[in-house]
């Protein structure tokens, strides 16, 4: 008789790393058909592409370095499809393969692959292409017009919502919340990132601790120091109804547009690169709605989220740090008894 | 009533609870048994024995000579065939008497129902019974009745929480012996002057407590008082039995890192160890026998089953009906915290309480991969931990870097590992963390004492 020996526990959940980012993938489906449905087929081929070449570069990588195989666990799929959440539907095909090299070759791979990454890897890699490819990565277009796109509208050039705060001819609200916006192809559609976060959020992939301390950082923080303001009103004082309209207006505003919401759900969920913590989640989300409210305000580049998330990866191992706790029993009130 | 404290992590297993509704059966005419020296934490006892002696149910085999051990009494009648030395499940040497039964089961004339008159007569009736902690730790009990005197218990917690998946023994216990329980807890307040107890439930065991309270309204007929025994209703959630769990849910203390129970003057107690306590007044004969949960879907018939302590696995599961396919993994204890064994001709010992028959369905173990920080090993972990970090730590052989994880405070509960996606071996790694940690301090110990010893000396310190 041959039995097998092996440490206890002798029985395990059935959460594997593969059912975890399939769950990823199923939760970004949303913004990825709403994203497709807004940009046409340009954005299909982008998407497609950006997934492709992240897994031919995963399974290269593992090759040359003679590794084993690791696309099974999905999660160079999930790097190609943030990735192309994050670019604009006009970028040139070339880009979105340097792109995605740069994600898993040079920041994951070479720093050894899945769960070793010191950065989000989608997030590095669209910094990268921005910083390189500056006018491809920002030139916006509402609705590409392609010959077979689902939706049919002359291709106009057009500045992202965040920087036409403001201006006559910024969306309305409602527009914001559906997607129908200038911006990357899976951010535009906020509807569909909450459909995707809430799916998360019931599957036990991600807890809420840093969506919430993130946004909601970001919302007290543009209520208190944002253009229209509760400490300066523009319109006087806060007795009129409009007054408090324009307040909120301005914070629901900011919280519409720009990557803001793809990046507190998916990007600064990322399990690698957010601490262990409670305790350690809350302070980064925390510090990620500061960096992006400082950015967005008074920096000169509308990359508040990318930089805010990408620096904050960075402090993780000093946040896992200052926030380990006690073991339990470790307290001073013992004595009583 | 439910309790208000409630630890933070545990994981939620598969119960598994597949025999609790079937009554113990008692085993009889194993061939032989083979006792272990060494059935509880501390040192072993000496043998008494040698090959041809005549030996009956509860003639004493192992004298405890040294403090923290206790007695161990033959579990069968026949004669003892050989003294030797075997390698016992945990993969330690330890001295070994078998015995070839003579299927006559008579029992030691000299055993008979002690008669207490003081503390000291109870704790001496405790320790000559050869009684250890059964839920699994082997402690022996009569060190935990005896504590110092400025530490004494207010509470006795009676633990029935049975939070391993699987096993139903101590639940079969309640259901079949309540009035023995009840006994128990009864002598041991009423010796320590315990002022209250609370027995702890998990709420997948509903009867447990009707049983309680009807036993309990029994017995304010019989005394016409009753007894300041409360049973409490705990949230099913592993490892809720654990002792430090158990304590926090039940009474808010949390027992220190380092620490015992009794030094939050609490005294935990399993439910088959006061049975034993309650049946070994009326009786008088020693613990030779024990009730153990088979289950295993390799079983043909899965249950509860009472059997001699030493009779060896191979001849249990067969007694208890074999296996209806090849096994491909056997356990001996839960299925969270057990130990999976490569032989199966050890004999049990007193604290085991499980025999786990895995078949192929059960028997999986997934490869690992690497640790993606999901940190679904910190928010399960019962203790605070940071299993991850001391996972990686030990992989560095960090010794340094495991202190700061506090790898000594854990319980290796094994929730961490259960619940890890990349299937990485926590517990078994932290497991390694703590023998690394333990060298090191021994060697700094070691390293101290040198220095001092050649400052005595006037020399310099060693550099």
């Amino acid at each position: 008789m041959k039995l097998q020996v092996s440490h206890s526990p002798h029985v395990r959940d059935k959460a594997t790393t593969s059912s975890i980012m399939r769950d990823v993938i199923i939760a970004l489906l949303p913004a990825t058909f709403a994203g497709w449905y807004y940009f046409g087929v340009r954005a299909v081929f982008v998407t497609l592409l950006s997934i492709v070449s992240c897994i031919g570069f995963e399974y290269i990588c593992r090759k040359i370095m003679k590794r084993n195989n690791t696309i099974t666990d999905l999660s160079a799929a999930v790097t190609g499809l943030l990735l192309a959440m994050n670019l604009p539907v006009t970028i040139p095909f070339y880009m979105v393969i340097i792109g995605a090299c740069f994600a898993i070759v040079v920041v994951k791979q070479m720093f050894g692959g899945i769960g070793n990454n010191f950065v989000n890897p989608a997030i590095a890699a669209r910094i990268f292409l921005v910083i390189a490819f500056p006018k491809a990565m920002t030139s916006w277009t509402l609705h590409t017009g392609s010959w077979f796109s689902m939706k049919s509208v002359d291709a106009v050039s057009s500045a992202t919502p965040l920087t036409m705060v403001g201006t006559k001819e910024a969306p309305s609200l409602w527009d914001l919340f559906i997607g129908n916006k200038a911006g990357c192809i899976g951010e535009v559609c906020i509807l569909a990132l909450l459909i995707g976060g809430l799916y998360l959020l019931i599957r036990h992939v991600i807890r809420p601790w840093i969506p919430a301390a993130y946004i909601g950082t970001f919302l007290i923080l543009v209520l208190l120091f944002g253009h229209t303001n509760l400490l300066h009103a523009p319109s006087g004082d806060y007795t009129t109804l409009q007054a408090w309209t324009d307040l909120f207006y301005e914070a629901c505003y900011m919280l519409c547009s720009g990557g803001l919401v793809l990046g507190a759900i998916f990007m600064a969920t990322d399990y690698v690169t957010s601490p262990l913590t409670v305790k350690g989640k809350l302070l980064f989300g925390f510090g990620c709605g500061v960096l992006t409210f400082l950015i967005r305000y008074y920096g000169n580049m509308a990359e508040g989220v990318s930089f805010s998330i990408i620096l904050m990866n960075i402090l993780t191992p000093h946040i896992d740090d200052w926030t380990m706790g006690k073991p339990f029993g470790e307290v001073k009130e013992n004595a009583k008894a | 009533m439910r309790s208000l404290h409630a630890f933070a992590g545990g994981v939620h297993p598969l119960g598994n609870k597949n025999t609790d509704v079937l009554p113990s059966i008692h085993l009889h005419g194993f061939p032989e048994v083979e006792l272990l020296m060494q059935q509880h934490i501390g040192p072993p006892c000496t043998c008494v024995v040698k090959p041809g002696d005549h030996v009956d149910v509860g003639t004493l085999v192992g004298r405890a000579d040294k403090p923290m051990s206790v007695p161990i009494h033959s579990s069968i009648s026949g004669t003892v065939k050989e003294v030797h030395y075997v390698v016992s499940a945990n993969g330690a040497p330890v001295e070994a008497v078998r015995i070839e039964s003579d299927f006559k089961h008579s029992i030691n004339p000299f055993c008979r129902p002690p008669k207490i008159e003081s503390f000291e007569d109870f704790i001496q009736m405790i320790r000559d019974s050869g009684l250890v902690g059964l839920g699994g730790a082997a402690f022996p009990t009569y060190i935990k009745l005896n504590p110092p005197k400025n530490k004494m218990p207010d509470t006795l917690i009676v633990n029935a929480a049975e939070c391993e998946p699987y096993i139903t023994a101590d639940y079969r216990q309640i259901c079949e012996h309540p009035d023995d329980i009840i006994d128990g807890i009864i002598e041991v307040m009423k010796w320590l002057e315990i002022p209250k107890t609370i027995i702890g439930v998990e709420d997948n065991k509903p009867l447990v407590t009707r049983i309680f309270s009807h036993e309990l309204k029994k017995r304010v007929f019989k005394t016409g008082r009753h007894p300041d025994i409360e049973v409490r209703t705990l949230k099913t959630i592993y490892p809720q039995g654990a002792e430090k769990m158990l304590i926090y849910t039940l009474t808010g203390r949390k027992v220190p890192p380092g620490k015992l129970p009794i030094d939050v003057h609490t005294l935990v107690m399993n439910v088959s160890t006061l049975r034993f306590i309650g049946l070994y007044l009326k009786e008088g004969v020693p613990l030779t026998r024990k009730r153990m949960t088979l289950d295993g879907s390799a079983l043909n018939t899965p249950g509860n089953f009472i059997v001699p302590i030493g009779a060896r696995i191979q001849d249990i599961i067969a007694a208890a009906g074999g296996t209806r396919e090849e096994p491909k993994k056997i356990i001996m204890g839960g299925a969270m915290m057990g130990v999976a064994l490569d032989r199966i001709d050890h004999g049990i010992i007193k604290a085991n309480n499980a025999i786990l028959v895995f078949g192929s369905e059960e028997t999986t173990l997934p490869p690992e991969s690497p640790c993606i920080r999901c940190a679904r090993c910190v928010a399960s972990c019962p203790m605070d931990l940071i299993p991850c970090g001391i996972d990686k730590a030990s992989r560095l052989r960090d010794p340094a870097m495991l202190e700061k994880y506090h790898v000594m405070d854990c319980i290796e509960c094994g929730c961490c590992t259960y619940a890890c996606p990349s299937k990485r071996f926590l517990t078994q790694s932290i497991k390694n963390g703590k023998v690394m940690v333990r060298a090191e301090r021994a060697r700094a110990k070691q390293e101290e004492a040198l220095r001092a010893s050649s400052e005595q000396k006037g020399g310099s310190a060693p550099s």
